[in-house]
């Protein structure tokens, strides 16, 4: 399952197109960064409510084949410069973290 | 194993410039990365880099990243001129953090960074001088059965 299928299936308006191609292998959740340092795999979605510019460092450290941001909120700016740079994917949407989380534990259970 | 010299760097890091923070450990995994090194030891060096970053520039006024890396290992130091650690025990407690809340905002924080490195690295040494700073030594060793 790569980032655009997932993207589609659920409707998350993508910000910063990274490698959209990139495969999806696991998802992750959590607003503690060090707790996404900790504890995601590479390859894993991060949905998360943090809009700062860090998130990128992060997953650039980590491998994250994506970052999505709920309950509407929007990068900053400066996020968004870093993410291009750093060809880190940026999506979002209006839904909670909980929707989403679901959504995309069936997805990845499926396939 | 080859005899070669080893490698080395350094960089600046800056208190408070969250801006910019896991540029140096983000150079220094796409060093590693570039020299060939197992991507399993790249991602802990990273890690452990990373962590070592964010704390000087959540904590100290500034500090050097400096690594060395040779075909069997990963060194980094990094030393700050900052507050200092006055209790590294409990620094070391997981969940344990003297952050600010403006900080933990952003997600930092969160006490994990220290328990995080050490979990990362397979030599750790942490000396501190409160009022004067700190310097964190990690090693990281490159066996050869280490999967990729």
């Amino acid at each position: 399952m790569k980032v655009n299928d997932i993207a589609e299936k659920i409707g998350l308006a993508v910000t910063v197109a990274g490698d959209l191609q990139k495969k999806v292998t696991d998802c992750y959740i959590s607003d503690l960064l060090s707790d996404v340092m900790a504890h995601s795999k590479e390859g894993a979605l991060w949905v998360t409510l943090q809009t700062h510019p860090n998130t990128v460092a992060v997953a650039v450290i980590k491998g994250i084949s994506g970052i999505v941001i709920t309950n509407g909120r929007q990068p900053e700016p400066e996020t968004i410069k870093k993410a291009e740079a750093e060809q880190v994917t940026i999506m979002t949407s209006p839904q909670t973290t909980f929707e989403i989380a679901g959504q995309v534990y069936q997805i990845l259970r499926k396939s | 194993m080859l005899t070669v010299d080893p490698i080395e760097g350094c960089f600046q890091l800056m208190g408070g410039d969250f801006t910019n923070a896991g540029a140096a450990s983000s150079e220094l995994k796409s060093t590693l990365t570039k020299l060939g090194v197992v991507s399993n030891i790249v991602r802990r060096v990273a890690i452990a880099a990373f962590e070592a970053e964010m704390n000087v520039i959540i904590h100290a006024v500034a500090g050097t990243m400096h690594y060395t890396i040779t075909p069997a290992m990963v060194k980094v130091v990094v030393t700050d001129m900052g507050p200092g650690i006055e209790d590294i025990d409990l620094a070391m407690q997981e969940g344990y953090s003297t952050a600010p809340d403006w900080v933990r905002e952003m997600g930092w924080g969160a006490g994990m960074g220290l328990p995080n490195i050490k979990k990362n690295a397979d030599m750790f040494k942490l000396d501190s001088v409160v009022g004067e700073g700190t310097t964190l030594e990690i090693t990281i060793y490159i066996r050869e059965d280490d999967e990729g």
